[in-house]
């Protein structure tokens, strides 16, 4: 029995040979179930981020990414951008123009993120053109208090505020006319104001800020290619790639 | 304040999301090694230095990876380099402040398989932090890492002087302890709000 | 140093981590994740079978390789196979349910430091042949998905008022809370350990007293 264990000390060239052997058999298996998932992966985020945006905009069946950088818009290639993922890239605006069937712009979708009560409160925030209004919400991640700071996807009073939450440019379209604010409950006066849920007062807020900071970001600059996203054909600059997957219907 | 500047990330990992009593991680010294205050504030000093080292060696890693576009190897490098963090710490440590290696002992190479460890690593590669911000996340968490274990520390000794039913000793008082100490921390939760 | 090897395969074999030697109540290990990730019992139960999964398949590689590890890279080479799983774990969980995945957030990478698995490599893995390290890991995991459970089912019954995600209490229930914020993990699982503290001590408590009344009788006679 005993010559079945290694000896007692090891030669390196036997660890080394182990732990080469280890590592790149690991390496095969890892890159292996990478590559299987991959596509499901994807395929999941995209179903993530269509439902949500069809959620803030339901008037829409189809959607185009493009991103304003460089004061120019392109649409967005998310296989091509994949490597640059985890880069920073602050010059860059992404957002979604949903459409409906006939191709007729029926909103703009894009993220926004503020600090909530326990953490980041990521969501994402449709924007109708026509009313210049925010029209809805959906939360892509929050650890908020479950029982309090949840609430603010279901409590009807809170979402409400969001029928038509003003969000109109000045008169030089360099920024939004009037903050948007998070106010307390019960005191909400003006259109651009949300009523606070009491006793998630500070998840409230944080979906204010998030949609404020945002809009205040990302309208100026978009408000010059609004009619350029007017509707889908006369887009200059239309993505060729995965037309297919993106045309969804939304009855489902 | 900002959401991401450092003082706040700072903050944030220091007190508001606390490693160990807001977000479970590295309860393993913070359970087992929280007897005595003078072994507390050592552990915590060890595992604060670790966490500066692998956290930076992480963000450079990471920016490695992410230009050869090899992330999926990211969990199986930052053990790697978490692991070999230690043994440089215990090396170095060795070497430069032996009493100070005598007094951690047996606490040193644990430090590997705390996940407040690996943990820092992922959430600051998960947020996109720059080197400044890794460099604030990091001091924070250790220093919040500190301040829990010591608290800890300090009540236990007080509870040996008390006079707890046998039913209740060991693990089960020390994690109402620590139930009633993430109270206390729940508090300054929405102080970046 | 010859390491002796039992083959024999026990009902406690199995057993043994499901209740003698738990490894959340009894051993107090993988405490992080037991803690985290309770707040709902389907949580628990999605970390439990991960955790499980990545226990049984690094536990079994390497008691296949038990023989060919040289001792002075043992640990290097458990934690390599065992991230090797987790990674696999991570994708796949992101493939079925990116739900899920956002529920449990880093704490399925985490289970690479679950100081459980790493136990259980330097503990067993490496003593026993395959088939019975097999059967007692799979023992150990379900006994830790148990743990999970119990936490998970208390804290979202009474933090949240539902199970499964299905409301139990009604809608008059005002839900506790605090149990599914961090301070409830502390206090659900020091209370299960108060219960089964109990539950020991009065075992023996029963034992002790038997043996008296029997010692007793005997003095008599």
């Amino acid at each position: 029995m005993s010559q079945d264990h290694s000896p007692q000390r090891a030669s390196s060239l036997s660890m080394i040979i182990t732990l080469g052997v280890v590592a790149m058999l690991s390496g095969l298996l890892v890159v292996l179930t990478w590559q299987l998932t991959l596509a499901p992966i994807q395929e999941n985020q995209r179903i993530m981020i269509e439902k949500a945006i069809f959620q803030v905009i339901p008037e829409a069946t189809q959607r185009r990414t493009y991103q304003i950088k460089n004061n120019s818009l392109t649409p967005y290639d998310s296989h091509k951008s994949n490597a640059g993922k985890n880069r920073k890239n602050n010059s860059a605006l992404l957002f979604y123009a949903a459409y409906d069937d006939r191709g007729q712009l029926k909103g703009i979708a894009a993220e926004a993120a503020a600090q909530g009560y326990a953490d980041m409160v990521r969501l994402l925030y449709g924007y109708d053109p026509q009313c210049q209004c925010i029209r809805g919400f959906s939360v892509i991640k929050m650890t908020e208090t479950p029982g309090l700071g949840d609430k603010i996807l279901t409590d009807q009073a809170f979402l409400a505020n969001f029928s038509a939450l003003d969000a109109r440019l000045d008169k030089a379209h360099n920024t939004l006319a009037h903050r948007i604010v998070t106010v307390k409950h019960g005191s909400k006066k003006q259109a651009w104001e949300i009523d606070a849920i009491s006793g998630a007062t500070i998840t409230s807020k944080a979906v204010g800020k998030a949609i404020n900071q945002g809009a205040e970001q990302l309208l100026p600059r978009l408000y010059p290619y609004l009619s350029q996203l007017q509707t889908l054909n006369a887009s200059a600059t239309k993505p060729s790639h995965n037309k297919k997957g993106t045309v969804i219907n939304h009855a489902d | 304040m900002p959401v991401d500047s450092v003082s706040f990330i700072f903050l944030n990992a220091f007190l508001i999301n606390n490693f160990v009593l807001a977000m479970f991680l590295g309860l393993c010294p913070f359970l087992g090694v929280s007897g005595k205050l003078n072994t507390a504030w050592s552990m915590g000093l060890a595992t604060s230095l670790v966490m500066l080292i692998s956290s930076l060696s992480a963000y450079f890693i990471n920016e490695l990876l992410v230009y050869f576009q090899i992330e999926f190897l990211r969990l199986i490098c930052y053990i790697a380099v978490i692991a070999s963090a230690v043994q440089l710490v215990e090396m170095s440590m060795k070497k430069f402040s032996p009493s100070l290696f005598k007094a951690l002992g047996i606490f040193l190479p644990l430090i590997t398989t705390n996940c407040a460890i690996l943990g820092l690593a992922l959430f600051q590669t998960n947020k996109n932090y720059d080197l400044a911000q890794s460099l604030a996340y990091s001091t924070g968490a250790g220093a919040g890492f500190i301040l829990a274990i010591m608290l800890m520390a300090g009540l236990r000794e007080k509870l040996e002087l008390a006079n707890v039913p046998n039913t209740s000793q060991g693990a089960a008082i020390s994690l109402m302890l620590a139930g009633i100490l993430s109270l206390i921390f729940m508090g300054f939760a929405g102080l970046g709000g | 140093m010859p390491i002796k090897e039992d083959n024999k395969i026990t009902a406690d074999t199995f057993l043994d981590g499901i209740w003698k030697e738990n490894p959340v109540f009894v051993m107090l290990l993988g405490m992080c994740p037991v803690l985290a990730v309770t707040n709902s019992v389907s949580n628990a139960l999605a970390m439990g079978l991960a955790t499980t999964f990545v226990l049984l398949c690094s536990s079994s590689l390497i008691s296949l390789l038990r023989h060919l590890i040289p001792k002075e890279v043992r640990i290097a080479t458990y934690i390599v196979i065992i991230a090797t799983f987790v990674t696999i774990t991570d994708y796949v969980i992101q493939a079925v349910s990116l739900e899920l995945y956002n529920a449990l957030g880093a704490f399925i990478q985490l289970i690479v430091v679950n100081c459980m698995i790493l136990g259980r490599a330097e503990a067993y893995a490496c003593k026993h042949h395959l088939l019975k390290t097999i059967v007692n890991s799979l023992g150990m995991g379900l006994g830790f998905t148990f743990a999970l459970l119990c936490l998970g089912s208390v804290r979202e019954l009474l933090g949240n008022g539902s199970l499964l995600g299905y409301a139990i209490f009604g809608d008059s229930f005002q839900p506790w809370v605090v149990m599914v914020l961090p301070p409830g993990g502390f206090i659900v699982l020091g209370t299960w350990l108060l219960l089964f503290n109990w539950l020991k001590e009065r075992k023996i408590n029963n034992e002790k007293n038997s043996s008296n009344t029997f010692a007793n009788d005997k003095g008599v006679a």
